[in-house]
């Protein structure tokens, strides 16, 4: 994962859809306080559907071709967490692929 | 700030609870949450998922449940003692009689257990309902619940995972344990295991409310004398056995 | 002794000053090296998980953990000498306070990176630092190793000005209540779980301290012994009598409580299984605890400390050692034979599964965690080196003469 040599903005995979569940500049700034809070909220309230969830992200801003949020910089998790620096350890545990890619994903042998 | 929230939440709850219980007469309760779209079993204090396994229909042999657990899970079939297993089928001989039993041991969901009580970062816990499961989020790999746990039911994630699932997100250096498929039982539905044994024509396990009279687990459980392992320990097991 | 405007101090007051340890620097490269190998062994697990150890579902705490614990357990019983020279106010005790109390900071900071680096998930520390389930004995654990830190730090730094020596005795007898209930603490990570015949027991803690106590003499006469000789400075014999002697009442001690808490399980039928195990067929196990802890860590120190004919400084180090020896036998036994020995789920029933139920977990111990467990005691040897050259922390035993105030 090399980081972009300038600080130039990264070109990132488009969206789906026309927007998205809050405003860009708050979901920019407060995205990851969104997930934790309904993350604690479905882990130990049981409380499932709500509109901040990480699938959800991944649903909408998957690359068009493999249906993943990670894979290079212009995907879209990866590329923006390469430009800021910031670990992204979601996906050491959770799906990078959207419902469908991970359908046509699961030829070989589950671990 | 876990703690904080529930306790506020529980008091929310309750006053809301109250409230409406007021409103809406007794037996009619309401409960939802501001953000919520399913209804959510956690919410509800009055439900005790459990499980009641009859030994005498569970079939020697039969793996449905351990494979349906490892499929729906993303686990591959633990060989070696490094690899995760939620679920196991157990073969028991009595020393006396010889008579055999089998049947399947996955975590017992207890009222008070063990594992919940020794984690340092409250990462094990039981939920309003019942279940028993580790947060992973915040789960930091010290294993001392699997040192607690009476009945070995947890399983240390020891390689990175791969291909991963969308129901039950797992990865490399936390604990882990059946979760009585709460992503099913939060939407209605009925664990993989036992389902798949239902599907097997053996009808071994069955899931439900041990606090509602009226469920099937709860009338079992009252008519047929049935047991929790390791009950000297008074952990008080959601998981129960019968004709052991 | 000292009044506040120093006078120029007699030569004979400072031996030390300007005696250049010899061999500093390898000691310190060499500790530093294992120390270096103990975080490639660590980053190699971070990368490629648990599974290139030997522990597994069922043996989940290992070699790591008997390092680690040794250290911790240790740590407290280094304090003996501070303890007893602050609490109990034995005067010939205080020139050793200080190193008393440097080396149980030293040996519980290798043990702490031990723990640390063993975890599945290291990096969030943070969440074991703001997430406190304040059931969990190991979470109290957390607190009780971090205020033994602080508490000992001040306790040090006390002892070695000596303008604050008069007053460091409180926070001596802080630092003595602490570890009494750090150690408890550290007993009842293992007393505390309820379902494994072989630590379930009140008796844990208390035998713990015993341990500690015995442990930290040992490593603190070595050390001791070691520093003076490093420095040439000479060490009293009479002083090396009373450690002696001390160290034979405190093995004795873990010696009895180990006992009474195997006696007690053999008591309850429903234990018998696990003692049959551990003291007749456990193997290696059995081997260890009867030849490494009782005969070698035992009886083989107390003939050493407690019989007159083996009154030599030879002797008396020799001991030590089999303390130490005995400690890690103790320990090894103790974690591991209590994880393998299989839970009895179904009393009266004899029982098979595909997931090793009813049979004695296997427990092999690899490189990466052997490492992580020396580079614990690496860490803690470095400390020491480090804290002893700078502050040149030289026990100068005063003669009985000069002793009597």
């Amino acid at each position: 994962m090399a980081a972009p040599a300038l600080a130039k903005p990264p070109v990132l995979d488009k969206a789906k859809g026309e927007k998205c569940v809050e405003e860009t500049s708050v979901m920019r700034k407060r995205h990851m306080d969104f997930l934790k809070h309904q993350r604690d909220d479905t882990v130990h309230g049981g409380i499932r559907g709500a509109k901040h969830s990480l699938a959800g992200c991944v649903e909408c801003h998957a690359n068009a071709r493999d249906g993943a949020v990670l894979g290079s910089s212009q995907h879209f998790c990866q590329g923006c967490h390469e430009y800021a620096a910031v670990k992204l350890d979601c996906f050491d545990c959770h799906t990078s692929h959207t419902k469908s890619a991970q359908a046509s994903q699961k030829r070989g042998v589950p671990r | 700030m876990i703690p904080v929230d529930e306790s506020r939440r529980k008091f929310l709850g309750t006053t809301a609870a109250a409230a409406g219980a007021l409103a809406l007469g007794p037996g009619v309760m309401l409960y939802s949450y501001a953000e919520a779209k399913a209804g959510s079993g956690a919410g509800e204090r009055t439900i005790r998922w459990g499980m009641l396994v009859d030994t005498t229909k569970c079939a020697s042999g039969c793996t449905a449940c351990v494979d349906a657990c490892n499929t729906e899970h993303n686990i591959a079939p633990a060989k070696l003692p490094t690899d995760v297993q939620w679920i196991r089928k157990v073969e028991l001989k009595d020393e006396r009689t010889g008579a055999v039993h089998s049947m399947p041991v996955m975590c017992q969901h207890c009222a008070e257990p063990p594992c919940v009580d020794v984690c340092p970062t409250g990462a094990s816990f039981k939920r309003a309902d019942g279940i028993v499961m580790v947060d992973r989020h915040t789960c930091i790999g010290c294993r001392y619940c699997m040192m607690a746990c009476p009945y070995k039911a947890r399983s240390f994630v020891h390689e990175p995972t791969t291909n991963k699932s969308s129901v039950a997100p797992r990865g490399k250096g936390c604990v882990e344990s059946c979760t009585m498929c709460v992503h099913r039982v939060d939407k209605g539905g009925t664990p993989a295991c036992v389902e798949a044994c239902s599907d097997a024509g053996h009808r071994a396990i069955i899931f439900g409310d041990l606090n509602d009279p009226n469920s099937e687990i709860a009338k079992r459980v009252k008519a047929a004398t049935t047991t929790q392992l390791r009950a000297d320990l008074r952990t008080d097991n959601g998981v129960r056995y019968q004709g052991l | 002794m000292a009044a506040t405007p120093r006078p120029a101090p007699p030569a004979n007051l400072f031996p030390t000053a300007g005696v250049e340890p010899r061999g500093f620097w390898a000691l310190a490269i060499a500790a530093a090296v294992v120390l270096l190998l103990a975080l490639g062994a660590f980053h190699y697990l971070e990368e490629v998980g648990h599974v290139a150890t030997g522990m597994g579902n069922e043996v989940v705490w290992g070699l790591p953990h008997v390092f680690a614990i040794f250290l911790i357990v240790t740590a407290s019983g280094a304090l003996n000498v501070a303890s007893v020279s602050s609490v109990f106010g034995v005067k010939a005790y205080k020139p050793g306070a200080a190193l008393s109390a440097l080396l149980a900071l030293a040996l519980l900071v290798g043990g702490l990176m031990i723990l640390v680096l063993d975890l599945g998930r290291p990096e969030r520390l943070v969440v074991a630092a703001t997430h406190y389930n304040f059931k969990s004995i190991f979470a109290w654990n957390m607190i009780l190793y971090n205020g033994f830190l602080a508490i000992v730090a001040v306790y040090a730094v006390m002892s070695l000005e000596r303008r604050w020596q008069k007053i460091s005795a409180p926070v001596g007898v802080l630092a003595f209540v602490w570890r009494i209930i750090l150690t408890t603490g550290t007993g009842s990570i293992f007393g505390f779980l309820i379902a494994r015949p072989g630590y379930a027991s009140a008796v844990i803690a208390p035998l713990f301290i015993a341990l500690s106590l015995a442990w930290g003499m040992a490593v603190f006469i070595l050390v001791k012994e070691a520093v003076c000789h490093w420095y040439g400075v000479p060490v009293s014999e009479e002083m090396r009598v009373r450690l002696r002697r001390l160290l034979g009442i405190f093995v004795a001690t873990g010696l009895y409580l180990a006992a009474v808490h195997h006696l007690t399980n053999l008591y309850w039928a429903r234990q018998t299984e696990f003692e049959r195990f551990f003291l007749l067929d456990g193997g290696l196990y059995t081997v260890l605890f009867w030849g490494g802890f009782v005969l070698l860590g035992s009886v083989v120190p107390l003939l050493l400390t407690l019989l007159p004919r083996f009154n030599s400084p030879r002797a008396l180090l020799w001991a030590c050692w089999a303390v130490v020896e005995g400690a890690f036998a103790f320990l090894y036994s103790f974690i591991i034979a209590g994880q393998a020995f299989p839970m009895d789920l179904f009393p009266g029933y004899e029982v098979r599964s595909g997931f090793r139920d009813g049979v004695v977990a296997p427990y092999l111990p690899r490189l990466p965690e052997f490492l992580l467990g020396m580079g614990g005691v690496a860490l803690a040897f470095l400390v020491a080196l480090v804290a002893i050259r700078l502050f040149k922390v030289v026990p100068r035993d005063e003669m009985p003469a000069v002793e009597v105030k």
